[in-house]
């Protein structure tokens, strides 16, 4: 059965359409990628999936049971956890206490006032681990706020996928990176997400065909094909509307 | 093990003041203060630690105070009977009450929405004091006698005294209940939910459901410290649930610095003092308390505790001494300049002929009286200004690190 099915899925502002008639299946596993030219609906996808805008109609099904028109945070608990395109991470808190706060629901500590932190052995040890995964454990006592771009980029994505969530979406997460800090970004992403479902937005080709087992392809608002890499590099549709006249495989920009 | 020593000579602290200050003026300053204490801490709850920022927050305090009142008058009627010294813990669940009540409806969004929204129950709430006469007792307010009920170990809380011991005890454990309260899951996630709320969302909590557990805490606390006030004076009356009163805990808050924990007690105590010493010299200390305000806003953002914190590096560094001569160079014209500025502003308040001022007198209508006091401002507004370079030198000097001496 599909991890997450895409029914119908529209989403208007206005009069303005941005999602027409998306249907889409991701299968538990896969690292789907959706490309599309600015403008095209990807972060507007992300937001309608992850509940942080509302369908004008059509379905999202998680693990077969309805997730659209729900809480971020309803969703965030059954299993779907995200990154976002600029960062959004808590500035003033340390990077230890961003990612220990990421672990809390997930640990099972929900709304307590009962349990002290500082005596919670293992939510500790686990935010040690996940410092060291990421690469931010030297810089834990920092106010995440002072982090350099990249670090933050990576902190992103600690918290992501902190909860433990069985499907993450990414949302450019090597966007504005240089290209050494993309490639050890991208070498991240693959370690921290071996084992889940992925999908992700992404401009850089090099990465998107990289990383992705299915590419999605949507402009303005539709998704016009979806394939293996292979088969959406030579889609003559997908270079009309998206590559121009290029062939993907040089650094799109 | 280090924090367990700093809570141990805390209690020590409070149970030893009285033996230094023990006149009848400043047990009762001792006693504002540990009431002050509470209630500001409280109020730091939402501010400081959830972003919340409240207009309204006497409300709490004040119908606590009333349920506290009436509380007392039910131990003098003999409805029931318990130790007075429960008597805050009454007010505490009658202000939780409270900010359940309001709270369902106003921690939906921080920001302005929240500051309106508790500024409108802050009015609304003072307003209807005055009406609704059988529980807060109209403009007169609601008296009690904290002597009746039984004695607790011999106290029967007839003098200040005691009731300093019983204010301090409460003081302290709320303190560390507050401070208990911001290390566990639901203190830390107040933070995460005041530095980005989306993000809290994403991260599997409910924003509002964070703020509201902050805000019900804070209405307990506040609650408690209205109790305590009605133990201390026996009386509540409309001007402790106003706008004056929840203006004034927003001011010890912020002088005292949001962004630590022990900065509203700071500034508890500070404007406790500043209110009780001002007062007896000057009918214009509300005047001076709001131009502190200004300029700790202006020039301290993170306040008294933030200004004290800042010389932690030099500290470190054991440079401290590097300042002290730059800070006497600014702070004796400072001084006069400040004094001067007062000494003005007094003169052109009083309706004597002779105002004295420091043991100088001036002839408050003459011309030379305001020469001389402009002169000496001016002058010495022109020795601070010329003492400042200095001054920011040394500060750059004695946080500089020099190789080899990182700590």
């Amino acid at each position: 059965m599909s991890l997450l099915q895409l029914q119908g899925l529209s989403k208007q502002f206005g009069d303005t359409k941005i999602i027409r008639d998306v249907n889409l299946e991701i299968q538990p596993g896969e690292k789907h990628a959706i490309i599309g030219p600015n403008g095209a609906g990807k972060s507007t996808l992300f937001h309608l999936i992850s509940g942080r805008y509302h369908v004008s109609s059509g379905s999202i099904l998680f693990k077969g049971s309805p997730i659209h028109n729900r809480s971020p945070f309803e969703i965030t608990r059954l299993g779907l956890a995200r990154s976002f395109q600029v960062t959004n991470i808590f500035p003033l808190l340390s990077v230890f206490e961003n990612v220990r706060c990421a672990l809390l629901w997930s640990m099972g500590y929900r709304y307590s006032f009962w349990h002290l932190l500082g005596k919670a052995r293992a939510l500790n040890t686990r935010t040690e681990e996940l410092l060291e995964e990421i690469g931010l454990h030297a810089r834990r006592n920092l106010p995440a706020g002072e982090l350099a771009y990249a670090e933050q980029r990576a902190l992103e994505l600690g918290i992501a996928i902190a909860s433990g969530a069985e499907m993450i979406l990414l949302d450019e997460p090597v966007a504005g990176m240089s290209h050494t800090e993309a490639t050890n970004a991208v070498a991240l992403i693959r370690k921290v997400t071996a084992g889940k479902t992925l999908i992700m937005v992404e401009h850089d080709m090099n990465i998107v065909f990289d990383l992705a087992d299915r590419i999605s392809v949507l402009v303005y608002g539709e998704i016009i094909a979806s394939d293996v890499p292979s088969k959406i590099r030579g889609n003559p549709r997908v270079q009309e509307a998206y590559l121009g006249e290029v062939v993907p495989g040089g650094s799109d920009a | 093990m280090f924090k367990f020593a700093i809570w141990i000579i805390f209690a020590i602290v409070i149970v030893l003041l009285p033996q230094f200050f023990s006149s009848l003026l400043s047990v009762s300053i001792l006693n504002q203060m540990a009431i002050a204490i509470v209630f500001a801490l409280s109020y730091n709850m939402l501010l400081g630690q959830g972003g919340m920022l409240s207009f309204g927050h006497a409300v709490y305090f004040g119908l606590g105070g009333f349920m506290a009142v009436h509380a007392l008058l039910g131990i003098e009627d003999g409805n029931y009977s318990f130790s007075v010294t429960l008597i805050p813990l009454v007010g505490g669940l009658f202000g939780l009450l409270a900010a359940l009540f309001i709270g369902s409806f106003s921690t939906h969004k921080a920001g302005t929405v929240f500051a309106m929204i508790s500024l409108g129950v802050g009015e609304l709430i003072a307003a209807s004091s005055l009406i609704l006469v059988s529980f807060f007792g109209g403009e007169a307010g609601v008296s009690g006698d904290r002597t009746y009920g039984p004695t607790f170990f011999g106290y029967d809380f007839a003098q200040d005294l005691q009731v300093y011991y019983l204010a301090a005890a409460w003081m302290f454990i709320a303190t560390l209940a507050m401070y208990l309260f911001t290390q566990t899951p639901a203190g830390r996630m107040a933070n995460a939910v005041r530095d980005n709320p989306e993000r809290a969302e994403f991260i599997g909590y409910s924003a509002r459901r964070v703020r509201l557990i902050s805000f019900v805490m804070a209405g307990f606390f506040a609650g408690i410290a209205g109790g305590l006030f009605a133990v201390n004076y026996e009386i509540l009356t409309e001007q402790n649930l106003n706008a004056v009163t929840s203006g004034n805990v927003l001011l010890m808050a912020y002088i005292g610095g949001l962004g630590f924990f022990i900065g509203p007690m700071v500034g508890a105590v500070v404007l406790t003092l500043v209110n009780s010493v001002l007062s007896h010299y000057t009918t214009l200390w509300m005047l001076y308390l709001g131009i502190m305000f200004v300029l700790t806003v202006m020039f301290l953002p993170s306040g008294l505790t933030g200004f004290l914190m800042m010389h932690r590096t030099p500290w470190h560094l054991g440079k401290i001494r590097l300042l002290i001569k730059p800070y006497i160079v600014t702070a004796i014209p400072g001084a006069v300049f400040a004094l001067s500025l007062v000494a003005m502003v007094e003169m052109a308040h009083t309706s004597e002929a002779e105002f004295v001022f420091l043991g100088a007198s001036f002839n408050s209508s003459g011309p030379m009286s305001w020469g001389v006091l402009v002169a000496i401002a001016l002058a010495s507004f022109i020795a601070l200004r010329r003492s400042l370079p200095q001054l920011r030198e040394a500060w750059a000097q004695a946080n500089a690190i020099e190789t080899g001496d990182q700590p």
